[in-house]
């Protein structure tokens, strides 16, 4: 997936402490090798982490707030990918490669209460989000459902939330604190949800039968995804009678740049305009903010700093 | 800065004497003629210009901090208005100060220092003599509101945006040197609606493209635009507030000789920022005032601003409030 590109200007750092949260779930700390302050994040942001042969992202679970270390828990799937066993298999003093935090799941600043609802592993950027609210005088409530022996940072959340937590250890009980706490909120509460798709999707139903609007219910990150690294294509220069060979993760303007073939530019983030490039054969694949819809649709026009090719080969007008 | 460009466009004895208020100018145009555009490019990037360069920093002091910041306090004595907080942004502003002081520092070495450990933060200012205990997050820990306190400190004016809803909202911010417009009025509005008066930009979808651009920052990135208009005086306040104390001297300048030292160029650099732990979008604006006698002391600004001038169409020239004396500069310019 985005790797490679948000790997580029990440930070090297170093595992501080293993601990078991769970016989499932495993607490990872990292810091910096120098001992230096990490930069700070937005509460619910999660991390890239490099580790074995992919590159997997996982919720911080600290408020974000000048943080001197990153810790994400990770529950070991047996039948995912080998990066949560990867990670599992951390021992303090080992060097992975993170990306910066990246925000998808923000606490809303005007919201008056935050209900949280978490179901297992889900429970990562909530608690960021719990600690938060705990920092600047916000009020929150959480409702945790977890199996059996499986609860992570139960201490640290029963610590901040006290009364406010709620834990669940079966679908009925949950049922029951789910209607509770969805019928009794004052105006002005938002409700932020995270766990298995199937767990968000009731919960979101559920409240959205009760009459919460869309507004107030969060699930799923706002903004656009980081765009990827792309194919590797090919583009011809027609005018200057050169081909250029753009690998995935290098945009068409670097490798232009790269084979000292300038295009006037200034954003370099697909919303200025002054890159455009103007196509002559192929398919551009379209990632820009600046073109209309058809625009695109005729092709003729691309921005190179962020869009590529859905051919091979791309010929232009350079 | 680009040492070669002088060189090649300017007498080497002519630019040696150009003092630092043109040599740092951010001259903003770049062609003969000037049409709005989604003109963001990322901060910190290299400018150079004829006269010099500009643009290595992202919180510039000059010559004029203290008088300006004087005048910032003047302004928020008499109109305390011009502060706007809405009570959901405390965080942002903690952001801001705490993104900020240490990038101050990190610029201005010989002057200023930040340390924190924790939440205890030491601020030194050795412009305003000031040494400063603190623990972030802590309103009374600070001399005076937060919003005002870090604006005591840097040039520009500020502004936070809160993205919710698909939007982002201007929430809070501290201006005194607003371009004809009035934070009192805009707070609380949409990014759209605050651009709502701006003739063009809704056709030409800048505004949108704008919000998008900003909506998918991510924490710590930073970008920068310039924006420009002219003022007679050195008068940074031309806020709406005040318009009958500024207005008449548009009229007033056209025919008075002294034309070209009262006329001034008044480019905006302009910071977006998305801050890394409360997620807000700073705005900052920093106000740059040069006369048209200094420009023309810079033979193709002097050629390039009295183009620029000329070709303008009206509704623009309109909105920004030139027309009465757009000629008048023009044709001296051009003289020249
Ligand atoms: C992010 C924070 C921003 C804020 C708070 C802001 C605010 C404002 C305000 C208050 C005005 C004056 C409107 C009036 O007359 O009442 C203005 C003008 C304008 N803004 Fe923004 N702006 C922001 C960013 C941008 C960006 C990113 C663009 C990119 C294109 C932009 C483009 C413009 C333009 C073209 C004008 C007209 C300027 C003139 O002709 O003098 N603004 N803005
Ligand atoms: S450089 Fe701005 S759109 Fe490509």
């Amino acid at each position: 997936m985005t790797a490679t590109a948000l790997l580029a200007g990440g930070l090297k750092l170093q595992v501080a402490e293993v601990t078991a949260q769970t016989p499932s779930i495993t607490s990872i700390t990292f810091t910096d090798p120098a001992g230096g302050p990490l930069p700070a994040y937005v509460p619910g942001s999660h991390l890239l982490v490099q580790c074995g042969d992919g590159v997997n992202a996982y919720s911080l679970t600290g408020s974000g707030r000048s943080p001197s270390d990153y810790s994400v828990s990770v529950l070991r799937v047996a039948s995912g990918a080998g990066g949560s066993a990867a990670m599992h298999r951390l021992r303090a003093g080992d060097r992975v490669l993170v990306s910066r935090p990246r925000s998808a799941f923000t606490p809303m600043a005007t919201a008056r209460h935050h209900l949280l609802i978490a179901g297992g592993i889900g429970v990562t950027p909530m608690l960021s989000h719990a600690r938060a609210a705990a920092e600047w005088g916000m009020a929150a409530t959480m409702i945790y459902m977890y199996r059996p022996a499986e609860g992570a940072h139960v201490p640290e959340l029963r610590e901040l939330l006290d009364t406010r937590l709620v834990e669940c250890t079966d679908r009925g009980s949950f049922r029951q604190a789910l209607a509770e706490k969805l019928s009794s909120q004052r105006l002005g509460t938002h409700l932020y949800v995270c766990g298995p798709a199937a767990f968000m999707e009731s919960v979101l139903a559920s409240a959205r039968e009760l009459g919460w609007p869309e507004t107030r219910l969060h699930s799923e990150p706002f903004g656009t995804p980081e765009l990827d690294a792309g194919q590797p294509f090919r583009a011809k220069l027609t005018r200057s009678g050169i081909q250029v060979e753009i690998p995935a993760g290098v945009s068409l303007l670097e490798a232009l740049e790269g084979a000292d073939v300038g295009v006037p530019n200034m954003c370099r983030k697909g919303v200025c305009g002054e890159c455009s490039v103007a196509v002559l054969r192929g398919t551009p694949q379209h990632r820009d903010l600046y073109l209309s819809e058809d625009q695109k649709a005729s092709g003729r026009t691309m921005m190179c700093c962020v869009s590529r090719s859905l051919d091979q080969e791309l010929e232009l007008d350079l | 800065m680009s040492t070669n460009l002088i060189d090649h466009a300017i007498p080497q004895e002519a630019a040696t004497i150009l003092p630092e208020r043109i040599t740092r100018f951010p001259f903003p145009f770049s062609a003969d003629s000037y049409r709005y555009s989604t003109n963001i490019e990322p901060a910190l990037k290299p400018v150079s210009t004829e006269a010099g360069g500009w643009g290595t920093r992202l919180l510039d002091i000059d010559e004029h901090y203290l008088q300006e910041l004087g005048e910032r306090a003047a302004v928020l004595q008499r109109d305390p208005s011009r502060l706007q907080v809405l009570p959901h942004m405390r965080p942002a502003v903690w952001d801001a100060i705490t993104t900020l002081l240490p990038i101050m520092a990190d610029e201005h070495p010989e002057t200023m220092s930040f340390e924190r450990k924790g939440d205890s933060c030491r601020w030194q200012n050795r412009l305003h003599n000031l040494d400063l205990e603190f623990t972030a997050g802590v309103d009374a820990s600070l001399p005076a509101e937060p919003l005002l306190f870090l604006g005591s400190q840097i040039q520009d004016d500020i502004a936070l945006l809160d993205q919710r809803e698909n939007a982002l909202w201007l929430d809070a911010g501290l201006v005194t040197f607003a371009a004809d417009w009035s934070l009192g009025f805009d707070v609380g509005m949409k990014f759209l609606e605050v651009h709502g008066p701006v003739p063009r930009v809704h056709d030409e979808q800048i505004i949108t493209r704008a919000q998008q651009f900003l909506m998918n920052l991510q924490p710590g990135e930073k970008y920068r635009r310039t924006n420009w208009t002219m003022t007679v005086g050195r008068r940074l306040d031309t806020s709406t507030e005040t318009y009958p104390e500024w207005a008449q001297d548009r009229s007033a300048v056209v025919t008075d000789p002294a034309l070209p030292d009262r006329l001034h160029l008044r480019v905006e650099v302009q910071h977006l920022i998305r801050l890394p732990h409360s997620g807000a979008i700073l705005f900052l604006v920093r106000t740059h005032l040069l006369s048209l006698a200094d420009i023309a002391r810079v033979p193709a600004w002097r050629e390039r601003l009295g183009r620029v001038l000329a070709e303008l169409p009206p509704d623009m020239a309109g909105y920004k409030g030139i027309s009465r004396y757009r000629e008048a500069a023009s044709a001296w310019l051009l003289a020249g």
